[in-house]
């Protein structure tokens, strides 16, 4: 499997992403999130900083991790950087594999992971006022669901 | 040594780089933050904290136990909030 890696500044197409991970033999099943900036309590954008590099390495560890346990076809994950306003895609995770199952339990994985151990960092404007949002432990406890017993 | 800083780390240090020799004396990632702390103004405030600080060494997670050469590269950030 070459999965697909992208951390961009621009918007990114859904169907052509689902089109690319139908496009491989055997494909029987293509599982995808997209993840949108939540419009809340008055949220007018929100900034994304990365880690440049170790973005793209974790990524890579994750999804080597994924093909080990499930038996994938083809992933793609987009991450968004930069500013952004509520309604706007953030993140797409998409996942090829003969069957279902694979499918869905990968891309849930992948996503638990992306948020728990890559180094993205999210900072709010509500009008004039900037924070750092905090990191939940309800997401630790999605990706703790994965380690393997 | 290359020391890296994001998000809030980096705003109250007012720095996202510099570049260090490895000081006498510290050979773990808690020992570089005593160092740092011992700075005092803005590092003060983000090093007593280390609770509040992930770190990775050479683009990897790791505990402030790590060990450090001076060829590392050493990033302090808080909890990664992406996806």
């Amino acid at each position: 499997m070459s999965p697909r890696i992208s951390i961009q500044h621009g918007d990114f197409d859904v169907a052509a992403e689902i089109e690319a991970l139908s496009r491989h033999a055997n494909t029987g099943a293509v599982a995808t999130f997209t993840g949108l900036v939540r419009p809340e309590d008055g949220l007018t954008a929100l900034t994304l900083e990365h880690y440049p590099n170790m973005t793209e390495r974790e990524i890579a560890r994750h999804l080597a991790e994924a093909e080990r346990r499930w038996p994938l076809l083809a992933a793609t994950i987009i991450h968004r950087v930069g500013r952004l306003t509520p309604g706007e895609r953030i993140v797409f995770v998409g996942v090829a594999s003969s069957h279902r199952a694979a499918s869905f339990e990968a891309c849930q994985f992948l996503m638990d992971y992306l948020k728990t151990r890559a180094p993205f960092w999210k900072e709010e404007e509500r009008g004039q006022a900037k924070s750092w949002v905090e990191a939940k432990a309800s997401d630790d406890s999605a990706a703790e669901r994965w380690r393997e017993k | 040594m290359t020391l890296l800083y994001f998000s809030w780390v980096r705003q109250k240090l007012g720095t996202s780089q510099e570049t260090l020799a490895l000081p006498a004396g510290v050979s773990t990632v808690a020992d570089l933050a005593d160092f740092l702390r011992a700075r005092g103004g803005g590092y003060e405030e983000v090093f007593s904290a280390p609770s509040r600080l992930r770190v990775a060494v050479n683009q990897d997670h790791v505990g402030f136990d790590a060990v450090l050469s001076d060829r590392d590269e050493v990033a302090f950030f808080p909890p990664v909030t992406g996806g």
